[in-house]
């Protein structure tokens, strides 16, 4: 085992000599008075491994003992993380005694006294590698699998497994042997370097298949897709936040990853009481059931604020190659950028645009490359659909780490201050975003066989309306009410109909908050039907209260059950209102 | 400082800049304090043998043979009840004459809290200020700034606030005041007869500049004594963190950092995330919340200082002079407390919620109806009408010096859609209109 001693201290940047071989992203332990500090190898310099700390270095002296470890930074994979809220290291916030988060102190994520069922799923003589599935046990309403440790990279042959019945994390529940006759024991736990992709899994397609999130203006205008990537910059103050809560209350997948990275810490307490709470439309259940919460408010150690998207990536990883579908969110990735910038500045490596290390359009998009759509070795699917969201400096989105997230995300959900400043939430403007997927014939074909027959085209007409709406606006400001033709107004109006029909959505309405597909589809029609048709109108002054009505019926309809009573009657009432100035 | 035995003493300086020494020596911790020629140090770097302190007041005259005493622990407060009533200076020591404190000795900048043992912030804080209690309420945990000018009355606006809160302890953390504004201070808590419940820390213009570093962490550390130790309501006033901000940058420019946007630190935000994160709802009843102020240039709310602020507190507060009533107003539009939906109709009445959005949309409707009449345009009956109410609204409600508590400011202003707007313009849910719409 490769000792140390501390040479130097700048912050938590920690410079340690060492007697034998270290490898970068080595995590070793600063013996400071007996409290060990865990550390990152993050450059080596002859003898001199640089390293971050993981912790506040107050009171730390040169001459101070460090153990290396062997092993990078690792998280801790069994059944059991269902529900839990880590902090950015995966230990258990819960287990953690006092009102104050204690130097040194790390806890076990996992809980290995709790009893699991567990059903074997392969047979002795079976060949299998790492991420294949021995087992599963009942977690929560995840049929939790137990696999062979991702490491082990090799064939193995099923030796003996254990039968049905009850087991901890511990006992012994597979033994497996390479091809040189050598055992492996294997219990419910496996280890993973954060750093390093899982590739456990047979092939990586190009997502095909839309994600659900209930946001019309996601889901209607720009889809994400399942395994697919997104992200969403904005100001402070626009409410992505608030966006990203309402996609993790009603997406479509079977488990949310929150990682909370160097955000508020009031935010996350948030989260702590009200998913407990929440309903989970999907499964009857509380939404916390289906919920990780990993967080790094931005108060706690800077160092492990960058480890906490790892930590999360590598449990949905983890869960992914159970064949299930993971939406991971990370709020805020801009944070986790600023935190390697604090450490490229202390190691005083020439800085790149704005102070941030040259690579980090690199780290962006390799990290965003490990969300994904896979077909496992057992051809089941699984899938990390990924959207983190950014806060650009001044709200400039030229800023490098909206132009690096750019450059790796598949759609960008551009939250505007403008529209925040009006109340039009969610504040998505539909002009700046986009979605790639739209573009993947794929995409196109799964939502015109599963939505319905034109419905990509009938998007893009939506979209084209949007822009003729803000081109008749713009021309309307410059030349005044009575300086353009009728139909400027007209066009405008209808624009401001699909803005506030569609786009415009109550995260607060009960019914509001989520849009199912089939309800998002029947809308959407409806609305184009009225923007295809055309009215009668003898002056400007006419269209805008016309519209403002049609506006307020819709939205009606929006507030009251799909199919209900009440919405067949504000229906019928737009009908009515509609025929009153149609002409064809 | 006395010396004590078993100091470690150095009298053999290697370098001096304007902010920091270094000096050959063994054993010393990260973060210790130290003295410099008498002056108060921290250690901020250690290579090898080499230690650099950066010196809070300067090192104007520090020659190469200074004696340096090194403490072997980090900056500390002595925390008791008899801290109440007292002006400190940005060490912890008594300005105002008295006798120092004892108490029990904590290092300042402590950990933070675990984020699973905060609970979620639901008391109402009234401050009288109707563009606060009214349409920024503010709740106990909350960390909000004032986005002000230099030539606004923030540090008036911020002293009636905190009088009128209904708060256990006032602390004041003052960086770079002018002694002006510190006597301002001082002689508003004397009259206000409110002294057994404030603390202040005050670093002024005259003192150092570096100081300031050591002044909201001296602040935050006397308000979790409070809030913890003694279950207190803890309202903690930071002004003007924007100097604060200087500060960190001069020491990091003089540690030779890369510095990035605006001149800041890259550490700016993390800096500013461990002071503001300490406002917190503890469970036992305790709260720490911090209003503090952020100066602006210009208006300019993208710099680093305001831009970073913004991202790490709970809303921000502008001010802004109205001219129709030549008063003071919080202004309506840009002033925002992420945290009010947590109170609102719940902690106050049901109709506050529907009454302060409908108010704020017809205000904003006077807003156009004004730029219409300065572009010459006629002006319909309904504009003139916005346009009354708003200098109402104004006059009654926003105006700083109105002091009421929130049912007032309600009635207020459902007395105000009386008097200028029809049941369908002011479009209220039929719940509220039938009680409070009394014809």
């Amino acid at each position: 085992m490769t000792k140390g001693i501390v040479k130097g201290i700048i912050a938590n940047l920690v410079m340690v000599e060492v007697d034998g071989p270290v490898s970068q992203n080595e995590i070793c332990y600063i013996d400071h008075k007996g409290v060990k500090l865990m550390a990152e190898v993050i450059k080596i310099l002859g003898k001199i491994a640089y390293t971050q700390v993981f912790e506040s270095t107050r009171g730390l002296t040169v001459g101070t003992p460090v153990e290396f470890t062997e092993h990078m930074l690792e998280v801790k994979l069994g059944p059991g993380m269902l529900s839990k809220n880590y902090d950015g290291l995966q230990d258990d916030l819960n287990k953690m005694d006092g009102l104050f988060l204690i130097r040194g102190e790390y806890t076990d994520p996992l809980d290995d006294d709790k009893v699991w069922r567990f059903t074997p799923l392969a047979k002795v003589g079976d060949v299998l590698t790492g991420g294949d599935w021995l087992g599963e046990v009942p977690e929560s309403w995840i049929a939790h699998k137990i696999m062979v440790p991702f490491v082990m990279e090799e064939q193995y042959t099923v030796k003996s497994i254990a039968a049905l019945g009850d087991y901890t994390i511990q006992d012994i529940i597979a033994v497996i042997t390479d091809k040189d006759g050598n055992e492996f024991k294997l219990n419910m736990i496996q280890r993973w370097p954060v750093k390093l992709p899982v590739r456990a899994y047979k092939q990586k397609p190009r997502p095909f298949r839309v994600m659900e999130t209930g946001v019309r203006t996601i889901d209607t205008l720009n889809p994400i897709a399942e395994g697919g990537t997104g992200f969403i910059p904005g100001p402070f103050g626009c409410g992505k936040t608030v966006l990203q809560h309402s996609i993790s209350k009603n997406a479509d997948a079977d488990l949310i990853i929150v990682a909370a990275c160097g955000e508020r810490a009031n935010e996350v307490v948030e989260l702590f009481v009200e998913f407990p709470e929440l309903d989970d439309p999907r499964t009857g259940r509380k939404l916390m059931e289906r919920t990780i919460i990993i967080c790094n408010t931005s108060n706690m150690p800077v160092a492990a604020r960058e480890a906490s998207v790892y930590t999360a990536m590598s449990i949905a990883e983890y869960y992914r190659t159970m064949g299930l579908k993971v939406l991971l969110l990370a709020d805020s990735t801009s944070r986790w950028a600023q935190a390697l910038r604090e450490m490229s500045n202390r190691m005083e490596e020439l800085p790149g645009p704005d102070g941030f290390p040259m690579d980090l359009p690199a780290i962006v998009s390799n990290f965003y490359a490990r969300a994904g759509f896979v077909y496992l070795n057992n051809d089941q699917t699984g899938s990390i659909t990924f959207i983190g969201t950014v806060s650009p400096a001044g709200g400039n989105l030229k800023e490098p780490v909206t132009e690096s997230t750019k450059k790796a995300a598949r759609c960008f959900y551009a939250l505007s201050q403008q529209r925040a400043d009006s109340k039009r939430y969610p504040a998505v403007d539909p002009m700046d975003s986009y979605s790639k997927y739209l573009e993947y014939e794929e995409v196109q074909e799964y939502l015109n066989k599963n939505v319905s027959p034109n419905w990509v085209s009938t998007v893009i007409r939506a979209k084209d309306i949007l822009l003729r709406g803000k081109e008749s606006y713009d021309q309307i400001n410059i030349l005044g009410d009575d300086g353009v033709p009728l139909s400027y107004h007209d066009k405008f109006w209808k624009s401001e109909l699909i803005d506030r029909v569609i786009l415009q959505q109550d995260g607060f309405d009960p019914v509001d908050q989520s849009t199912p597909m089939k309800r998002q589809r029947y809308m959407l029609e409806l609305i184009m039907s009225i923007c295809d048709a055309e009215f009668a109108f003898e002056t400007f002054e006419e269209v805008m209260p016309y519209y403002v009505q049609l506006i307020n019926i819709c939205r009606q309809m929006n507030y009251a059950e799909f199919d209900s009573p009440d919405f067949a009657k504000y229906e019928a009432n737009l009908q009515q209102t509609v025929a009153e100035r149609k002409v064809k | 400082m006395a010396t004590q035995a078993f100091q470690k003493i150095y009298t053999k300086l290697n370098q001096v800049t304007k902010a920091t020494c270094s000096v050959s020596a063994t054993g010393i911790g990260n973060e210790e304090l130290a003295t410099v020629s008498g002056r108060l140090a921290q250690v901020v770097k250690i290579m090898n043998d080499s230690v650099t302190l950066q010196i809070f007041a300067g090192t104007e005259g520090i020659g190469t043979d200074a004696e340096i005493i090194f403490f072997g622990k980090p900056p500390t407060l002595k925390v008791s009840e008899h801290l109440a009533g007292r002006f400190f200076d940005a060490y912890g020591d008594p300005i105002d004459g008295g006798p120092k404190v004892e108490g029990e000795e904590v290092e300042i900048g402590g950990p933070s809290v675990n984020p699973v043992r905060r609970k979620q912030p639901s008391e109402l804080i009234a401050t009288g200020i109707a563009g606060i209690d009214l349409n920024n309420t503010l709740v106990t945990g909350q960390k909000i700034p004032f986005f002000a000018d230099p030539d606004q009355p923030f540090n008036q606006v911020m002293a009636m606030v905190a009088l009128r809160a209904k708060a256990d302890k006032i602390i004041l953390g003052g960086m770079g005041l002018s002694n002006d504004d510190y006597l301002f201070f001082k002689h508003a808590f004397e009259n206000a007869g409110v002294m057994d419940r404030i603390i202040a820390f005050v670093n002024t213009t005259e003192n150092p500049p570096v100081e300031r570093l050591l002044v909201p962490n001296m602040a935050l550390t006397a308000a979790e004594y409070f809030a913890v130790e003694k279950n207190e309501k803890v309202l903690v006033l930071l002004t003007d963190m924007t100097l604060y901000c200087d500060a960190l940058s001069i020491v990091s420019n003089r540690m030779d950092q890369i510095p990035s946007k605006d001149s800041m630190p890259g550490s700016l935000y993390s800096e500013l995330a461990k002071l503001y994160e300490k406002a917190v709802q503890f469970p036992d009843g305790g709260s720490i919340t911090i209003i503090a102020v952020t100066t602006l240039s210009g208006g300019d709310i993208t710099h680093a200082i305001p831009d970073n602020t913004g991202y790490i507190t709970e809303g921000q507060l502008y001010l802004r002079r109205d001219t129709d009533i030549s008063k003071v107003i919080v202004d309506p539009f840009r002033s925002l407390s992420r945290l009010k939906q947590l109170v609102i109709g719940k902690k106050s009445r049901a109709d506050h919620p529907q009454v302060m959005n409908t108010a704020i949309r017809l205000y904003a409707d006077a807003a156009n109806a004004k730029t219409k009449m300065e572009n010459g345009f006629d002006l319909s009956d309904y504009d003139e009408r916005v346009l009354k109410f708003a200098t109402d609204y104004s006059m009654e409600i926003l105006a700083i010096d109105v002091n009421i508590d929130i049912d007032k400011m309600l009635d207020t202003t459902w007395d105000l859609f009386k008097k200028y707007f029809t049941k369908a313009e002011v479009g209220i849910k039929d719940e509220f209109m039938k009680i409070h719409w009394v014809e």
